[in-house]
C-alpha cells in the first residue's frame, strides 16, 4: 500500500509542480529569458491569498480570479518598461537584469511580511479522503485540480486564441514572426504577463499547502528550474511531464534513502538530464 | 607588461598599505575587498574572456573553506591546509568543467547554479564530517592577539590578490588566453581549426575555481565558524557578476576596480539602510545594466582623455 500512496503523493504534488514552472518555461521559451524573478512572484501570489484570507475574508478560490489579472498587468508592464529594453543583450545582461529585480520584490517582501512562517488555514478544514490505505487531502486534491485547469487554459490559449498562435510563432521564429506582421515587442510583454499571472495562481495554490516565507522563493525557483530542463521547454505538455517525473523521483527518493536527501537527487537528476539529453523528455533536438 | 597591467599592480600594492591608516575596521573592509577581488579575477576568467556566465563560485568558495576547515580540525597546518585546498579545487573543478561546460549559455548558467544547491545539501548531510546545519568550528590559528591576527590573514588575502592577479595576467596574455577569446567569439569555428576547446575550457574553470577555493580556506580560517548557508550563498555567485559588470567585462583592472567600488557601494548601503539593503542592490544592479552596459572601464575612452583614433 506503501507504493501506492507514493505514486497518489507524486501525482498530486507532480500537478503542482508542472503549475509552479509552466510560466517559467513560457517566459523562458518564447523570450530566452531565465526569469529569476518567478520564485518571487509565486511567493508574492501565496502571500495575496493569505492576506485576502485574513483581512478580508476571501477564500483562496476567489482570490485566484483576482490574482490572475493583478499579476498579468504587473509582469506586462515589467516587461514593456524595464526588460524590452535589454531583451538583445547576452544572457547575461537579462539573467542579471531580473535577479536585480527579484532582490527588490524580495527585499520588499521580507520588510512588510517579516520572514517569519505563515500559513493559510481554512477555518472548518477540509479533511481528507481515504479510499482504501491512501489517504489524501481535499484542500491538497482542490489545488492540484486547479493547476490542472489552468494548465489546460493555457494550453487552449496557445492552440486556439489569435494571441496564442502568435506566442507560439514568436517562439518558433522570431523574425519569421516579424515578417508576419507580428508585433514581438508587445507579445513578449504578454508572455511575460502570462507567466506572471500562472506564477501568482501557483501561489494562491501553493498557500493552500506549503507555509508562507519570502525565504522559499529560491526553493520554488529551483523546482521550476528542474521541471523545465527535465520536461523540455516552453511546451505545456513537457511541463507537466517534467512536473510528474520530478515529483515521483523526490517521492521514491525521499522514501528510499531519506527525505534529506530529496533536494540533492533533484539536482543530481538535472545535470545528469543537462548533460544526456539538454532538450528534454518531450523537447525536440536542434530547437531552440 | 602593458599599461593596464601595470596600473593593476600598482592598485593592488596600493592596497597593502591599507594596515597603515586603519584600525581593526579598516583591516576587515581590506581583507574582504581583496577576496571579492580574488572572486572577480577568477569569475573573469571563464565569464569574461570564455563567456560561460559561470555561476559556481559559491560551490567552490564553500567547497574550499569545508576543505580548509576540515583539515585545519585534523590538526593539520593552515599553510598546507589552504594549499590542500588549491589543489582540490582545481581538480574537482577542472573534472566538473569537462562534464558541465559542454552545456553552453543559459543551460550552463543553471547547471552551475545547482552545483552550489548540491554542493550545499550535501555537505548539510554529511553531519559526522561537516558538523551539518550545525557548522562546523575551527580552531583559532595562533593565540597572539586579535589585531595581529587581523592584520595576518589581511595579509595572506592580500598576498592570494596578488597571486590571482599574476596569473590572469599571465593567462591573459598566454595562449589559453587567446584561445579562450576565440571559444567566446564562436566556439564552433575554434573547434574547426584545431583548437582543443574542452581541454581549454576546463583549465579555465579550473583556474577561476582553485583561487576562489583558496579564497573560501582563509576566510574560513579568518572568521573561526562556517555553516553550510553562509559559505554556499547564491550571493557569492552573483556578486563578482555585477563587479564585473560594474567595471567592465573582461578586463583585470577593470574587475578589480569594480569589485573595489561595488564593496565601497555594499558598505554604504549596508551601515545606511540595513532594512532594506538588498533591495538598493537590486535597484543599483538595474541602473547599471540599463545606463551602464560596459561598466566603468568603457568611461575611460570617449569622456576622459580623447586620443585619436588611428585610421
Amino acid at each position: 500500500m506503501l507504493a501506492v500512496q507514493v505514486l497518489i503523493n507524486a501525482l498530486v504534488l507532480g500537478c503542482l509542480y508542472a503549475c509552479i514552472a509552466i510560466g517559467f518555461s513560457l517566459v523562458w521559451g518564447v523570450l530566452n529569458v531565465i526569469n529569476l524573478i518567478h520564485g518571487s512572484f509565486i511567493v508574492l501570489g501565496a502571500y495575496l491569498a493569505w492576506s485576502a484570507y485574513q483581512w478580508l475574508g476571501i477564500s483562496p478560490w476567489y482570490t485566484l480570479v483576482i490574482a490572475a489579472p493583478l499579476f498579468f498587468a504587473f509582469g506586462y508592464l515589467l516587461q514593456q518598461l524595464l526588460l524590452n529594453r535589454v531583451i538583445s543583450a547576452p544572457v547575461l545582461v537579462t539573467l542579471t537584469l531580473t535577479f536585480g529585480l527579484d532582490l527588490i520584490l524580495n527585499n520588499a517582501m521580507i520588510y512588510y511580511f517579516k520572514a517569519d512562517y505563515r500559513k493559510l488555514t481554512l477555518s472548518p478544514p477540509t479533511g481528507s479522503i481515504s479510499l482504501f490505505d491512501v489517504v489524501v487531502p481535499v484542500d491538497r486534491l482542490i489545488a492540484t485540480a486547479s493547476a490542472l485547469a489552468l494548465t489546460g487554459l493555457l494550453y487552449l490559449l496557445l492552440r486556439r486564441s489569435k494571441v496564442g498562435r502568435a506566442i507560439v510563432a514568436v517562439r518558433l521564429d522570431r523574425d519569421a514572426a516579424v515578417l508576419m506582421g507580428v508585433d514581438v515587442k508587445s507579445i513578449y510583454a504578454i508572455a511575460f504577463g502570462l507567466g506572471a499571472a500562472l506564477a501568482g495562481c501557483a501561489g494562491v495554490l501553493m498557500a493552500l499547502i506549503f507555509p508562507i516565507s519570502p525565504l522559499t522563493s529560491s526553493a520554488y525557483l529551483g523546482k521550476a528550474f528542474v521541471v523545465c530542463v527535465l520536461g523540455g521547454l516552453g511546451s505545456v505538455s513537457g511541463a507537466l511531464a517534467g512536473g510528474l517525473l520530478l515529483a515521483l523521483v523526490e517521492g521514491i527518493g525521499s522514501t528510499l534513502i531519506g527525505p534529506a536527501h530529496a533536494t540533492t537527487l533533484s539536482f543530481v537528476l538535472l545535470i545528469i538530464f543537462l548533460v544526456v539529453r539538454p532538450q528534454g523528455l518531450l523537447g525536440r533536438k536542434g530547437f531552440e | 607588461m602593458t599599461r593596464v597591467n601595470l596600473a593593476l599592480l600598482i592598485l593592488i600594492a596600493c592596497v597593502a598599505s591599507l594596515p597603515l591608516f586603519g584600525g581593526a575596521y579598516a583591516l576587515r573592509v581590506g581583507t574582504i575587498a581583496c577576496m571579492y577581488a580574488i572572486f572577480a579575477l577568477s569569475w573573469n576568467i571563464v565569464g569574461g574572456f570564455a563567456g560561460y556566465p559561470s555561476f559556481a563560485t559559491a560551490a567552490f568558495f564553500g567547497f574550499g573553506a569545508y576543505a580548509t576547515g576540515i583539515l585545519l580540525n585534523k590538526g593539520v597546518p593552515l599553510s598546507v591546509a589552504v594549499i590542500g585546498s588549491l589543489v582540490m579545487c582545481f581538480l574537482l573543478a577542472t573534472a566538473l568543467g569537462t562534464v558541465l561546460l559542454r552545456l553552453r549559455g543559459h543551460y550552463f548558467a543553471i547547471a552551475s547554479l545547482s552545483l552550489v544547491e548540491v554542493f550545499r545539501e550535501l555537505v548539510n548531510n554529511a553531519t559526522d564530517l561537516t558538523g551539518g546545519g550545525m557548522g562546523l568550528n575551527i580552531p583559532l590559528a595562533s593565540g597572539s592577539g586579535i589585531l595581529a591576527d587581523a592584520t595576518f590573514f589581511f595579509y595572506a588575502m592580500w598576498g592570494l590578490l596578488l597571486i590571482t592577479a599574476v596569473v590572469v595576467m599571465i593567462v591573459s596574455a598566454s595562449k589559453l588566453g587567446f584561445g579562450l577569446n576565440c571559444i567566446r567569439q564562436n566556439e564552433t569555428a575554434s573547434n574547426m581549426v584545431g583548437l582543443n576547446s574542452t581541454l581549454y575550457k576546463s583549465v579555465a574553470f579550473g583556474l577561476s575555481a582553485c583561487f576562489v577555493g583558496t579564497a573560501g580556506g582563509i576566510y574560513a580560517a579568518w572568521v573561526h565558524y562556517i555553516d553550510p548557508s553562509d559559505v554556499f550563498d547564491i550571493l557569492y555567485s552573483v556578486k563578482p557578476i555585477v563587479m564585473a559588470l560594474m567595471g567592465g567585462l573582461g578586463s583585470p583592472l577593470g574587475v578589480v576596480c569594480g569589485a573595489f567600488v561595488y564593496l565601497g557601494l555594499e558598505e554604504v548601503v549596508w551601515r545606511n539602510y540595513i532594512q532594506i539593503h538588498s533591495g538598493v542592490l537590486g535597484v543599483l544592479i538595474i541602473m547599471l545594466l540599463l545606463f551602464l552596459p560596459h561598466g566603468l572601464i568603457s568611461l575611460r575612452s570617449g569622456m576622459f582623455w580623447r586620443k585619436a583614433k588611428h585610421v
